[in-house]
């Protein structure tokens, strides 16, 4: 009954959203559109970045097609990026983003394998039905075996791995992401998102199937929360659920409308909904915890929950859209007043990007979050190219790229290859940059036989970027089919190359993507510089003030010490003057700020 | 022709409760029950593709259109995933008729077919939103008996496959009670 009045004001505010995107989709003159196909002779075009480096699976992976062997998400740490596969994963030694080196390729049928490290652990999502406790191939003979749930690896030795402990859930893991304890650097959460059903209480001990979602003791409707002290990761286990579906379910026929449904014509025509069918998991679910918040994507709803207490997260708001199949992953803007969803139509095997597919499905929407935390919803995005039918496409995994004053994301789109988003303005997303290549396979012909040969390749292949994130100053994406990308943003009249050094400027020793760190500049020239080109670009400032601010910073920067810092700080009052009767006063504060910054950090 | 005959003969072997002519070679990770459940789902989305097809012809909203549309769009796609896999692996691949022999969970009756066909406007949106759960809810029984045969759902392909299918039409399901819940009360 509490949450009746939750459920109706939800219910009242669903609408689909009227604005009509300004991108004019799809456009299949993008030079995306019709690549020469190609495993790994076919065409590769970029706009605004270049590839720095392509490596192709170790052997140990590369034995088939298909999903058997397909490699998915990714995770940063140090000098490695840890790629998940579905059949185990491996180390990448990056030191020289021109030439990768496998550190080591290690066999474990672990479908999806979604990958997390924290410090020497590494994480990977198990809920494959073939996945085993002893990793071998062969498949599930006793249930008991069935591995579902989180792997966890001593990686301190990154040419030997080790599995610790096999974490068991009831629904397995599809995804997972790292809540931290807030105090403890030794103690993690981890956020399962299983899409299975919950295994019996014979095969999971504690396990138990419902249809109610306000049953505290049931196990469906509930991320399980595993925590972990890294100091006995061998005793991690589940201790929680994060109820936060709880009162999500949609509402039911009122009896009102069941009793006319069921005189209508003929009640043998007729079926009431029986199920209740409200969410039970989320597909993702990405954290922010310098904002302690999260951003769940989660079956027919994009939730937005406090998790001030890992152990006790709240639910905030949740926002339904019916154009959306499928609330698959969300990122933050840096100021956390904006979530990135994508919607993954299709499930990532399907091509979503024809000429014919919906704008406002397959694609990006973003939401504002307002004062109260309730969530807002602006336009939809969506890759401009008009993709082959052999392409499996959709919007898929990505994050941030730190532009200071710009809200950027790159993203994976499957074998949509990799584009990169400016969605500084919700109602107006952009895109800045991308990476394609053609489609896997050509088209089949026309006679198409009833059966194959067994093993034989009749299937598009399902390939292309499951997520693309930037890193320390490179793009990475893992290719599903043929590797592992390394790319790099070239400069642009989108992107200029301060906006690009000033991001390579921040640095994380260590990056899970779904576990977004807070973005955080360090005093530097190109970082003001950054600002500058902006405001040239967008017209926020008189171009006779800009082209005096930019002498100005050249001058300082010519000179050292107190005459440097002097030089700086006379330019900051400047332009704190400038604010008032600019077009875009934020801005230009934000630059003010980094010159004092600078101003500060200037050294004799 | 052939296909069809081969489908006919795996829905009545299926109806019997054994593999009929279905054989799986020795050291397959697959079962017989997953390529029935590859075969029998075909059928199952062809008829959903049949009552999306049915939406512009009768009037539906923009919004059920759209929705139609969707459902139309993914599951033509999933049918060439679910057939390009049987005949991978060497197994009769029904096409989008099959639909008119094979029956299997939540699929309309024939009665309920006429019924919906009848249907125009208004009342065309909710009876394709009462019927369209009722089908989604029969898949998702077709995924849970999958699972609950001992050894099957193992396969990688097939084992993505039918969570996808879960957790796609699960979250389908919401939105179509969100948008039945907001048809004009009638």
């Amino acid at each position: 009954m509490l949450h009746t009045g939750r459920v109706l004001a939800l219910l009242a505010a669903l609408t689909i959203p009227s604005i009509i995107a300004a991108q004019t989709y799809p456009n299949t003159k993008d030079p995306r559109s019709l690549l020469k196909p190609g495993r790994l002779d076919g065409d590769t075009v970029t706009s605004n970045m270049r590839l720095v480096s392509f490596s192709q699976k170790p052997a140990v992976f590369d034995s088939a097609r298909g999903l058997t062997f397909i490699n998915s998400d990714l995770a940063f740490r140090d000098k490695y990026v840890y790629q998940g596969n579905f059949a185990g994963f491996t180390i990448w030694d990056v030191s020289d983003p021109a030439k990768p080196k496998v550190v080591s390729a290690v066999s474990c049928i672990t479908s999806q394998g979604d990958p997390s490290i924290y410090g020497n652990l590494l994480f990977l999502s198990a809920e494959g039905g073939g996945n085993r406790n002893d990793c071998a191939k062969g498949g599930v003979k006793d249930p008991r075996d069935h591995m579902a749930g989180v792997r966890i690896y001593d990686v301190s030795d990154p040419a030997n791995p080790r599995l610790v402990k096999n974490v068991q859930t009831c629904k397995g893991s599809h995804t997972h992401t790292i809540v931290p304890h807030y105090k403890d650097r030794n103690i993690i959460y981890i956020y399962v998102s299983g899409s299975q059903a919950a295994r019996p209480d014979s095969i999971v001990p504690g396990c138990k199937n419902g249809d109610d979602p306000a049953d505290e003791t049931n196990s469906l409707y509930r991320l399980d929360v595993i925590k972990v002290d890294v100091r006995h990761p061998e005793k991690a286990e589940v201790v929680t659920g994060a109820r936060i579906f709880t009162g999500l379910d949609p509402a039911p026929l009122s009896s009102a409308r069941q009793a006319a449904a069921a005189a209508r014509a003929g009640d043998t025509t007729r079926r009431a909904p029986t199920r209740t069918t409200g969410p039970r998991n989320c597909h993702d679910v990405t954290a922010y915890p310098s904002a302690k918040l999260l951003a769940g994507a989660c079956g027919s709803y994009g939730l937005l929950v406090d998790i001030s207490n890992p152990e006790k997260p709240k639910r905030l708001a949740a926002k339904a859209d019916t154009n959306f199949s499928l609330w698959h992953t969300a990122v933050f803007s840096n100021d956390g007043k904006k979530v990135v969803f994508t919607d993954e139509w299709g499930g990532g095997t399907s091509p979503m990007c024809q000429a014919n597919s919906m704008l406002e499905m397959g694609g990006n929407t973003i939401l504002t979050i307002d004062k109260n935390k309730q969530y807002k919803q602006h336009a939809y995005f969506k890759i401009p190219s008009a993709q082959t039918a052999e392409e499996n496409c959709v919007s898929h995994n990505g994050g941030l790229i730190p532009v200071p004053g710009r809200d950027i994301m790159v993203q994976g789109w499957y074998q949509g290859g990799v584009s990169v988003m400016d969605f500084s303005n919700a109602d107006d997303p952009k895109e800045l940059a991308y990476f394609d290549r053609g489609a896997i396979d050509p088209p089949p012909g026309v006679d198409v036989p009833v059966t194959a040969s067994p093993g034989g390749r009749g299937r598009a292949t399902i390939g292309g970027s499951w997520g693309a994130y930037y890193w320390n100053g490179y793009i990475y994406s893992s290719e599903l089919d043929r590797g592992f990308d390394i790319l790099e943003l070239t400069p642009s009249e989108h992107l200029s190359k301060n906006e690009i050094e000033a991001a390579k400027l921040v640095r994380f020793a260590e990056y899970n993507p779904q576990s977004q760190p807070k973005i955080e500049w360090p005093a530097a020239f190109v970082v003001v510089r950054a600002y500058l080109d902006q405001l040239v670009r967008n017209q926020g400032l008189a171009a006779e003030r800009t082209t005096a601010i930019a002498s100005a910073l050249d001058a300082a920067e010519a000179q050292t010490g107190s005459a440097r810092r002097n030089a700086l700080n006379a330019l900051a009052k400047n332009v704190d003057r400038d604010v008032k009767g600019a077009k875009d006063p934020e801005r230009v504060k934000a630059m003010s700020a980094a010159i004092k910054a600078l101003a500060k950090a200037t050294t004799q | 022709m052939a296909i069809l005959a081969a489908a006919s003969d795996t829905a009545a072997a299926q109806h019997a409760g054994h593999g009929g002519n279905i054989k799986v070679p020795a050291g397959a990770i697959y079962t017989v029950a997953d390529v029935e459940f590859m075969q029998g789902m075909i059928a199952h989305h062809a008829q959903a593709i049949h009552m999306s097809r049915m939406a512009e012809a009768h009037k539906a909203s923009p919004r059920l259109l759209k929705l139609a549309t969707k459902i139309d769009q993914s599951q033509v796609a999933e049918i060439r995933i679910m057939q390009q896999w049987l005949r991978d692996n060497g197994q009769a691949a029904p096409d989008t008729s099959s639909w008119r022999t094979m029956t299997m969970a939540g699929m309309l009756t024939d009665a309920q077919l006429k019924a919906l066909d009848a249907a125009i406007g208004t009342e065309f949106d909710r009876m394709f939103l009462e019927l369209m759960i009722q089908h989604h809810e029969g898949a998702l029984q077709m995924v849970k008996d999958l699972f609950a045969t001992p050894g099957a759902g193992q396969e990688v392909d097939v084992n993505v496959f039918a969570n996808d299918v879960v957790t796609v039409q699960t979250a389908e399901i919401g939105a179509m009670r969100q948008m039945l819940a907001q048809l004009p009360n009638k």
